[in-house]
């Protein structure tokens, strides 16, 4: 023993466990098994279903949800809901267009403003769920009622209407609508560039989760704040960055809602919280924190897009949508609950 | 094993040298007084066993000296500077490293994730510098080989690991991160005859690397082994506290099962 270097003994009594259970153990397994099984449903029904055409305007559909869904799904792994996601992307893009359109500045300037703004919140709402002990479901429902509410009334104060006004005349819009909404064609086929954001900032969540101290910070303070605290991990910081980053994907998916569609809705993205839940549960995400992952998440948000359209596609009544919704919900968290248990079963002795 | 200990022990560690110097302290949470006129060294090279029943404080002294909670009385002395410790991070920074007894680990997470988890190896200091996964891999996997805990896949979630097990990742883990005084919380609380000893082993190999060792238990048996100095407390005060040459097994048994107490609710009971 007086060399620590030396080759270790052969690992006697290892076992090496098989494929099929290293795959259950994958968060993302149970969405994956049920996209293809929804792609081949839909694909059977729905004539319109089958082409390239319609299966980019379901990842367009997909992107939209799915890019704060992926910030809402780190979130949940570290533990917190966020409730407010859903209004704070109109609170983006309205505080954007009428702060411009009020002042008459670049819209440039707006959008810096309006990060810095989503930003504070997304800051706040951390800040307040980690120095009070209040479960983060009671703190951004708080969030979430003040902004609904000041998006209506700041709008009808500032334009004597519920919509924001036409901004794509301010200085600014060209270029803007350049980063956050343009799309280009390959043959026929429209790609919008928030489906190329969105498949960014997927990868970069699921590298920063699996392969930096960052991600290892975010499972240990969604699985055990106190075990994480205590070897000097910092909750704190961790989760309040975690809140920060849902307000940024918000505030991104926010320009990208003004730009395309110049005017905004200023009840609009009340609901929304909720389908980035589902996406981030369907996905795999345990509702209790500590397991998950970012592709799981893409997954559940192309689900969502897949349906939403799909039902269209197939001539049907859009109305059943929610309520498809709910069953993959229900499905979902009893396929999680299933993997948990299999994945923390004491293996072989 | 002691070699393995001894290259990762601070080379700076002198024998007898007091590590944490604790003059009167205590800690109040509102109006109830948890400990209070605690007078403690914990030197390098030695054992000391803190004793106590349940809510004697035990936790609460483990908690002031790894940055859980800051004492509000007396003054604490690491390396003969005062210190208050606002965070585990800053305790740790300090060579101070705990290891709980329920909350050590989290069970979701891989072994080796367990492992490394606050100090983490990475390729740079940006917050989003890779991870050296295979490098953390081949080191938790050593390190535990050679504390005699095989776990069969170093990528299994923690939780499937026994109790035993999980507690022996948590102090080689604070050993192997260069750990000068080892805060260890009733470490064979929950385990059985076989792994105790191993934990006990352990114990007695930080001593001889010149650590200072701080050994939390209910158990008279397992303190006597290893320790060098024993305290014992009741209801936050100190009842107890003696070095090995001035206490012996029997006794610190009995003052442990309530002493003076004891032998008084004996009389009442008048059974012979």
């Amino acid at each position: 023993m007086t060399s620590t270097i030396e080759a270790p003994a052969p690992a006697a009594g290892r076992v090496k466990l098989g494929l099929s259970n290293r795959l259950l153990a994958r968060p993302e397994i149970g969405a994956l098994v049920a996209a293809v099984i929804i792609f081949i449903f839909f694909l059977s029904l729905a004539p319109s279903f089958r082409s390239a055409e319609s299966f980019f305007t379901v990842l367009y559909q997909s992107s939209v949800i799915g890019i704060v869904a992926c910030g809402v799904g780190l979130l949940m792994i570290g533990g917190e809901f966020d409730l407010s996601a859903g209004v704070i992307v109109y609170t983006a893009g309205l505080f954007n267009s009428m702060f411009c359109w009020y002042f008459g500045v670049n819209l440039w300037i707006g959008a810096f403003l309006s990060l810095a703004f989503c930003l504070l919140i997304g800051f706040l709402n951390g800040y307040l769920v980690m120095r009070t002990g209040i479960p983060s479901f009671l703190i951004t429902l708080g969030t979430f009622f003040v902004l609904q509410g000041a998006n209506l009334g700041v709008t009808k104060l500032v334009t004597k209407t519920v919509s924001s006004l036409d901004v794509s005349n301010i200085d600014g819009y060209d270029s803007l609508g350049k980063v956050f909404s343009s799309s280009f064609k390959v043959g026929s086929v429209t790609v919008w560039t928030s489906v190329i954001w969105w498949i960014l900032f997927v990868a970069l969540a699921t590298w920063a989760l699996q392969r930096t101290r960052v991600g290892n910070w975010i499972f240990a303070v969604g699985g055990n704040p106190d075990s994480a605290r205590a070897v000097g991990v910092p909750v704190l910081r961790t989760k309040i960055g975690l809140f920060m980053t849902v307000s940024f994907l918000g505030w991104f998916v926010g320009m990208h809602q003004l730009y395309r569609f110049n005017t905004l809705q200023a009840g609009g993205g009340v609901g929304n919280e909720f389908l980035y839940i589902i996406a981030a549960v369907v996905g795999g995400t345990l509702l209790t924190g500590g397991f998950g992952n970012s592709i799981g998440v893409a997954i559940g948000a192309f689900i969502f897009g897949m349906t939403s359209l799909g039902i269209i596609y197939a001539g049907w009544d859009p109305n059943w949508f929610k309520a498809f919704l709910g069953v993959m919900l229900l499905l979902a968290v009893l396929v999680n609950l299933y993997v948990k248990r299999m994945s923390t079963m004491r293996k072989v002795g | 094993m002691t070699d393995t200990l001894a290259s990762h022990a601070d080379q700076g560690l002198h024998r007898g040298e007091p590590l944490i110097e604790m003059e009167e302290v205590g800690k109040s949470y509102g109006a109830i007084r948890a400990l209070r006129g605690i007078n403690l060294r914990v030197n390098a090279g030695e054992v000391t066993c803190v004793l106590g029943d349940n809510g004697a404080g035990k936790s609460t002294l483990i908690k002031i000296m790894s940055g859980l909670h800051p004492h509000n009385e007396g003054t604490l002395r690491v390396d003969g500077k005062p210190e208050t410790f606002s965070s585990p991070r800053e305790a740790l920074g300090h060579g101070i490293a705990t290891v709980y007894q329920d909350l050590a680990v989290v069970s979701l997470m891989e072994v080796w994730r367990n492992f490394f988890l606050g100090s983490e190896l990475t390729a740079g200091k940006f917050p989003l510098a890779g991870l050296k996964v295979r490098q953390m891999r081949e080191i938790a996997d050593t390190e535990l080989r050679k504390m005699g805990i095989v776990v069969k896949d170093i990528n299994q979630p923690i939780g499937t690991l026994s109790g035993g097990q999980r507690q022996c990742v948590a102090i080689a883990r604070a050993v192997y991160f260069g750990a000068r005084v080892l805060i260890l919380d009733e470490p064979t609380a929950a385990l059985g005859v076989k792994q105790s000893g191993v934990v006990l082993k352990y114990v007695a190999a930080a001593r001889a690397a010149g650590l200072g060792v701080v050994f939390i238990t209910h158990n008279p048996h397992h303190a006597y082994m290893v320790g060098d100095h024993f305290v014992i407390l009741k209801l936050g005060e100190t009842t107890l506290d003696k070095t090995r040459k001035e206490v012996s097994l029997d006794e610190l048994t009995t003052q442990m099962a309530g002493g003076d107490e004891l032998a008084e609710l004996s009389h009442e009971l008048g059974r012979k």
